[in-house]
């Protein structure tokens, strides 16, 4: 029978990640003598190695292996901690994750650097205490398959075999299992009833086996008792039937309190070969791939919390019901406060649910002082590190996606911020280096700040370089922070060659589109020679947003608040008109394209004229548009619902939310509806331009 | 019904053994560390204890030893799992009073096979 346990791989890997992460944060704080460091640093190890080998990653459990040897070495105190076994150590961590990662992708992986470390790891390992001998597997198991064989078995128990929780009948069951056994038990031994002590076992056993099994094989079942047995095993000559001679000990059994009842066992008895009925198949309907169902670690507290508003919220309704039940104008004031209280229990549900998602945003932190530390070795900077906050809480599909664009910028901020020792004596400044790290919340945002005390960004430099790549014009007036934003342009790069640290193939542009696709923004703030502070705003969660809420006609859409730049009352002078039915409008020194929204959604609208009708001007992807609505009305916070969860995906809508009233109001997908704009405005123009040939005009 | 007190400070070590008995006709119960399974223990009514070796808290051979001092667990077959095959290891699970060790890395078939041993 097969037991299917992919369904445990997600939970596994989830461990093997926390595992290495502790590893990882264990051996940068080791210190010498910390046993208790190591014996968890060993565990971890440990844990990871047995799962691998369970769930069949060989290769992880294979290198994992040498990482425990060494730190078993290290835990009995055979070894004495280097740093370099440190180093060591942590660049192993390093290619486990690889190992898992790729194991759990069926990808390939940086073979050349597992290869490298695992040849440091034998080398470290010969060097030091003696390499554990390559357990010699026992058994040529070269002979040919072999036909099914008579085994005679001597199996004489020691008196106290049962109090070690063995049982000989079905150590016998687990001999039948692997071909029909007989067996004959001899009761010398026995002492007299008032001799016996009923916790002894005094029987001992022959037995005939006819299998196919090796003798390992048949040593194996009695691997737990052969130290309190004596145990011989002879193969019968020939296949033939054995005579029954050699097992010639008679049955003199008397009756005796063992655990083992005797005349079960007296008697020559053929077991029948293996009886499976207990190992149920297991049911295919769990087996389902959940490999991407993602899985959370919640306190308890946050679960007992839930536990007791549901409490509360019963108590509520069973009040209210019984309000209900025979209701007059005088409780009138009793029912109000009821509803009060069942509001009161609804929010804080609301609120501790969304609690459930909410992780602190160390497990995204934990990765950096590995980071720096490494960066700061490879770049020769002494940096410290202090991170502040990191019990600020954060949903964990945000907390995922923002991991890559925060470590990009910590590199960034060693690379590019961080001045060389020399630089930093010769500007009077303390030779290390500072970068801190710092989450809060502020309002309905988290922020997360990320602060060196290096060099400042150096606006003229920027400046330059964006002229000479052409992202701006050279006459161009831009202001200190437009300057700063002109790095997250795609296509520029201000690191004089790509360093290996924070060249790798992603650039700011990157950083930004990430962190706006989860609807946050980034700020710079940047001073010569003091630092710079990079200051990320996001949204708590993506289950909530705060939305312009806006009238088309007889329709209320929500407008991502992020995406708003500004709403203004349109001015007819402003307004061009292209070819076509597009329209541009004047802001500035842009001309933003107007996108009237009831005719994308082809609504009546209150007005249809451009004049003097409100728009708002939305930004995404660096093009800003005009919607034009017919009112503003109030901003709120609403909670998205997946449109396609529930309908079907719409062009140009992202989602949609329940109003106050009751109401369904569209959330507007403003790069989609873009999208859908620049789309119609194409075909539009084609349109005219057919329409004006068909007409025999010259456009 | 056979009730198995599975001990490991691992989850999907705990997982899966608990998931291959279950998924065999037996019942199970999980115990996170050491102190957790004895404390598990007292209630009594285990016909099998499998416990991982290297926990916190208190780690797998002072379980077996503090088990078999238990009157209820005198006979009660006990089962280390252990990656760690060598002699010595099972020399200081056996003076602890196990009755047996499950070599990590085993798969479920090798796992119901080998505990057949000890339990009915």
């Amino acid at each position: 029978m097969s037991v299917d346990l992919s369904q445990f791989i997600p939970t596994f890997l989830e461990e093997s990640f926390e595992g290495l992460a502790l590893m990882e944060s264990s051996l940068l704080s080791l210190e010498v003598d910390d046993n208790e460091t190591i014996h968890s640093i060993f565990r971890a190890a440990h844990s990871i190695k047995g799962g691998a080998g369970t769930f069949g990653f060989d290769k992880v459990t294979e290198f994992t292996h040498l990482v425990e040897t060494l730190l078993d070495e290290m835990r009995d105190g055979r070894r004495v901690i280097a740093s370099a076994d440190i180093e060591l150590l942590l660049e192993s961590v390093d290619c486990i994750r690889l190992l898992i990662e790729s194991a759990r992708d069926q990808s390939g992986y940086d073979e050349a650097k597992v290869a490298q470390t695992s040849q440091a790891l034998s080398k470290s390992l010969s060097q030091g205490a003696s390499l554990p001998g390559a357990e010699n597997t026992p058994e040529s198991e070269g002979e040919a398959e072999p036909d099914a064989v008579q085994w005679q078995i001597s199996f004489i128990p020691g008196h106290h075999l049962v109090k070690t929780g063995n049982d000989p009948l079905l150590l016998f069951n687990a001999l039948a299992d692997l071909g029909p056994l007989e067996l004959s038990a001899q009761a010398s031994e026995l002492p007299s009833l008032s001799d016996m002590d009923p916790q002894e076992l005094y029987l001992s056993w022959h037995l005939v086996l006819t299998s196919a099994a090796s003798e390992a094989e048949i040593r194996e079942v009695f691997e737990w008792v052969e130290d309190e047995c004596q145990l011989e095993l002879a193969q019968l000559s020939g296949q033939g039937k054995q005579d029954k001679e050699s097992c010639n000990s008679p049955p003199d059994v008397t009756t005796s309190g063992e655990q083992v009842t005797a005349e079960e066992l007296a008697e020559p008895t053929t077991i029948a070969a293996a009886d499976k009925s207990p190992e149920k198949k297991p049911e295919k309907a769990q087996v389902k791939n959940k490999q991407d169902a993602g899985s959370i670690r919640v306190g308890v507290d946050k679960v007992d919390n839930l536990i007791n508003l549901v409490g509360e919220l019963v108590i509520t309704q069973s009040m209210l019901s019984e309000l209900g039940n025979d209701f007059e104008l005088s409780k009138l004031e009793r029912l109000t406060s009821g509803l009060e209280q069942l509001l009161q229990n609804t929010k804080e549900l609301q609120e501790s649910v969304m609690r459930i998602r909410m992780l602190p945003i160390s497990f995204a932190f934990n990765r950096f002082p590995r980071l720096v530390h490494d960066l700061s070795k490879k770049t020769g900077k002494a940096i410290e590190l202090v991170i502040n906050g990191e019990q600020t809480e954060l949903d964990k599909t945000v907390m995922e996606q923002i991991g890559d664009p925060l470590v990009h910028l910590v590199r960034n901020a060693v690379d590019h911020g961080i001045e060389p020792a020399e630089i930093r004596k010769a500007k009077g400044k303390p030779e290390q280096g500072t970068i801190k790290l710092d989450a809060y919340h502020l309002g309905g945002n988290i922020v997360i700040e990320i602060k060196d005390d290096g060099g400042g960004i150096n606006k003229e430099v920027v400046l330059n370089k964006a002229i000479d790549k052409g992202l701006v014009e050279a006459s161009s007036n831009l202001s200190e922070s437009q300057i700063f934003d002109l790095i997250f342009e795609p296509g520029f790069s201000t690191a004089k060659e790509l360093s290996d640290i924070s060249g790798r193939g992603v650039g700011m542009d990157v950083v930004k589109k990430n962190i706006q696709s989860l609807g946050g923004r980034i700020q710079i703030e940047s001073e010569q020679d003091k630092g710079s502070t990079f200051r990320v705003n996001l949204p708590l969660t993506l289950a909530i947003l705060d939305g312009q809420l806006v009238r088309v006609g007889s329709e209320i859409y929500v407008i991502p608040l992020i995406a708003i730049v500004e709403s203004l009352q349109a001015k007819a002078e402003l307004i061009n008109r292209v070819s076509g039915d597009m329209l541009l409008y004047r802001l500035r020194e842009d001309n933003v394209p107007v996108l009237p929204i009831y005719q994308l959604f082809s609504l009546p609208a209150d007005t249809t004229e451009v004049e003097n009708s409100l728009l708002v001007v939305v930004e995404a992807d660096g093009q800003k548009v005009g919607l034009m609505v017919d009112d503003l009305l109030a901003q709120q916070q609403v909670v998205i619902k997946s449109l396609k969860d529930n309908y079907q995906q719409v062009d140009g809508i992202s989602g949609a939310t329940i109003l106050g009233d009751g109401s369904v109001a569209m959330i507007l997908d403003i790069p989609g509806m873009i999208q859908l704009a620049m789309k119609s405005a194409q075909k539009n123009q084609a349109q005219h331009y057919s329409a004006n040939v068909l007409a025999g005009e010259t456009v | 019904m056979t009730k198995i007190l599975v001990v490991d400070d691992s989850n999907s070590i705990r997982d899966m053994v608990s998931f291959t008995l279950k998924g065999a006709g037996y019942e199970t119960v999980e115990a996170r560390d050491g102190r957790e399974g004895l404390n598990t223990a007292q209630g009594g009514g285990f016909d099998l204890v499998i416990s991982d070796v290297n926990m916190p808290n208190m780690d797998g051979i002072s379980l077996c030893q503090a088990l078999r001092e238990l009157p209820a667990f005198k006979f009660t077959p006990i089962l280390m799992l252990t990656t760690e095959s060598s002699g010595d290891m099972k020399q200081r699970g056996k003076a602890a009073g196990a009755t047996g060790w499950l070599v990590k890395p085993f798969n479920p078939e090798k796992l119901l096979a080998t505990i057949k041993r000890v339990v009915r």
